[in-house]
């Protein structure tokens, strides 16, 4: 059941012209903001960081538009009540949307790379080449459970749009994707230490440039499995909060 | 949590397909930030309703009545804020999975399907979200296709479906893990003459092999003709129940009159609602055309006193009629809201 829904879900996803529009277009934006960012810092030795944090961002706005957006969009267009009303946990029901954003969100990483490549030639010369790919699917698949839990906030409300809009911005820059960790205030330290976002990023960062992947990336998908964890507790939760509040509909 | 409405009881489990008692839901809203004003709205206000196995029940109403907040609140999508109800037995809070396993539920429109896939992605994805083991999956779906008459375009995206299409490949969703009891919210609603009378077809269809079906309709016609029960909701509350015939008794001892009438204002139809004998006036819009309805005592003919009240009005034709099951349902309905038209004219 997960597998055929999310297949399904991309299927779905990937046939919108909005979502195939801001598909084209955001990696080239989000790669072209990174070069130049690094190259006026005087770093341009650091471009492939530079676009893999790119592509690390659109992955996250992809799981974060995808699964605030997929909720929405699925509100609007009336199966969110009826993909609620299956005899099954809220939560597995919900579950393949998430991971389809992820698997959507495969995307951006490469389109990012690949334009990175084409258009401003950086070198794909990845320090651990077998690790990269393995810690982009850890890391997707991470975010994908983190979206879990996010979704159960999108379907409790009704403008579950506002919500991740709100998120889009703190979280990628906490997490270090594309600004080191180091460089923040102290105080985002923390906050940084329990998102999943801030270790699958590390472990992407440092299969591309060098470092130890996998203990960032166990950090990760073991956050990433609370996180799935308490997703699936809370979703059963709000999917009563929803039927009281009555905002499985628009109206 | 529930906490309004009666204590009852249900006489025994699982007598009846459908059972509520007392059943209640209220919204509350809050608008404004400075002064917040908080208000409550009782949609559905104490229903009592028993379906049996196998019937085929309707719920008329006119918009806002509450229609569709009493089949959310049977079907599980909404916690009722007072009273109970039970689905085959099983109750809709307490019992969700299991009520969710014996239901289907179809509502009307564009919306509910997933439109960029196709008509047979859609069913595989709501056969495996209900259930249906993969090996009956393929059989099922070729099965409904048939019924819902949609054989030959089931690899067509949905988004090139007409209205008519959409709302059979509804029913097929609804009906592919077999449920005992199907919600049809407002099926045929914009849907063309042609098509509704296949879905009436396809209702029918059902109803005959025992399925419990719970039909919310606009369309009189469709009501007396599918539906051995119905009741009429208004205000939250039922207000008659009985078979067609039954309700038709509702307007009994009256008489109606109907002009086709271009230009009518609601000036005129207060002074036609104030003479004497007038039990009843609606207008209906037609095309370009106004259909005016004047339910009065058999024994009083008003037809002189409503040319007259329409002076100045281009007229059509003009037909003196007995009363149908519609005339019966707007006596009924516009019984209902004259309580709150008094309480409203009121002084505080």
């Amino acid at each position: 059941m997960i597998a055929v829904g999310a297949l399904l879900h991309v299927k779905q996803l990937s046939r919108s012209p909005f979502e195939i529009a801001i598909a084209l277009f955001v990696p080239v934006v989000q790669a072209t903001l990174a070069v130049y960012l690094f190259r006026a810092g005087g770093e341009p030795d650091r471009l492939l960081e530079a676009a893999v944090g790119a592509g690390l961002m659109g992955v996250w706005s992809t799981v974060l538009f995808g699964s605030g957006g997929a909720i929405q969009n699925q509100r609007w267009q009336g199966t969110l009540e009826m993909i609620m009303l299956a005899p099954r946990s809220p939560a597995l029901v919900l579950l393949p949307v998430t991971l389809a954003t992820g698997i959507t969100g495969t995307y951006a990483m490469l389109a990012t790379l690949a334009w990175g490549r084409l258009l401003y030639g950086i070198p794909l010369d990845f320090a651990h080449p077998v690790a990269f790919p393995v810690a982009v699917a850890g890391c997707i698949a991470g975010l994908g459970m983190f979206g879990l839990l996010l979704a159960s906030g999108f379907v409790l409300l009704r403008h579950a749009n506002a919500l991740a809009n709100m998120l889009e911005y703190p979280i990628w820059l906490v997490s270090g994707m594309l600004v080191p960790v180091t460089a923040l205030p102290g105080w985002t330290g923390p906050v940084a230490a329990v998102l999943p976002t801030t270790w699958g990023a590390r472990a992407v960062h440092e299969a591309a440039s060098g470092g130890p992947v996998w203990p960032a990336l166990a950090v990760c998908l073991a956050i990433s499995l609370a996180c799935l964890a308490a997703g699936w507790a809370l979703m059963t939760y709000v999917e009563r909060r929803a039927r009281v509040t009555a905002t499985l509909a628009l109206a | 949590m529930r906490t309004a409405g009666p204590t009852h009881r249900f006489p025994a489990m699982g007598e009846h397909a459908i059972e509520a008692v007392g059943l209640h839901r209220s919204y509350r809203s809050r608008t404004g930030w400075l002064r917040p004003q908080r208000r409550e709205v009782h949609a559905v206000a104490g229903v009592d309703l028993a379906v049996g196995h196998g019937e085929l029940f309707g719920l008329l109403g006119p918009n806002g009545a509450g229609k569709t907040t009493t089949i959310k609140l049977l079907n599980t999508l909404l916690v009722p804020t007072g009273g109970e109800a039970r689905i085959c037995g099983f109750d809709v809070v307490r019992q969700t999975r299991e009520v969710r396993r014996r239901i289907g539920y179809v509502f009307g429109g564009d919306r509910g399907l997933y439109d960029r896939l196709s008509a047979r992605d859609n069913l595989r994805y709501f056969a495996e979200l209900y259930g249906v083991p993969g090996r009956e999956q393929k059989r099922r779906i070729a099965e409904l296709f048939e019924l819902v008459r949609l054989t030959g375009r089931q690899d067509d995206r949905v988004e090139g479906y007409s209205r008519g299409m959409r709302q059979r490949l509804h029913i097929a969703r609804g009906l592919l893990h077999r449920p005992r009891v199907l919600f049809l919210d407002e099926p045929s609603i914009g849907v063309d003459p042609v098509a509704a009378r296949e879905l009436r077809q396809t209702v029918a269809d059902l109803a005959a092999t025992g399925t419990t079906v719970l039909l919310t309709t606009h369309y009189m016609a469709e009501a007396d003709e599918l539906c051995g029960r119905i009741a009429v909701i208004a205000g939250g509350r039922i207000q008659a129940l009985g078979t067609p015939a039954e309700l038709r008794h509702h307007a009994d001892g009256r008489r109606v009159l109907e002009v086709e009438a271009y230009g009518v204002t609601d000036g005129q139809v207060a002074a036609i609602r104030a003479r004497p004998g007038v039990r009843e006036v609606s207008l209906a819009v037609h095309g370009a055309a106004q259909v005016l309805g004047v339910q009065s005592d058999a024994g009083v003919d008003v037809q002189a006193n409503v040319l007259r009240e329409l002076g100045g009005v281009r007229l059509g034709r003009v037909t003196a009629r007995q009363p149908t099951l519609e005339d019966a349902y707007v006596a009924i309905v516009n019984r209902a809201a004259e309580p709150a038209a008094v309480a409203g004219r009121m002084p505080a």
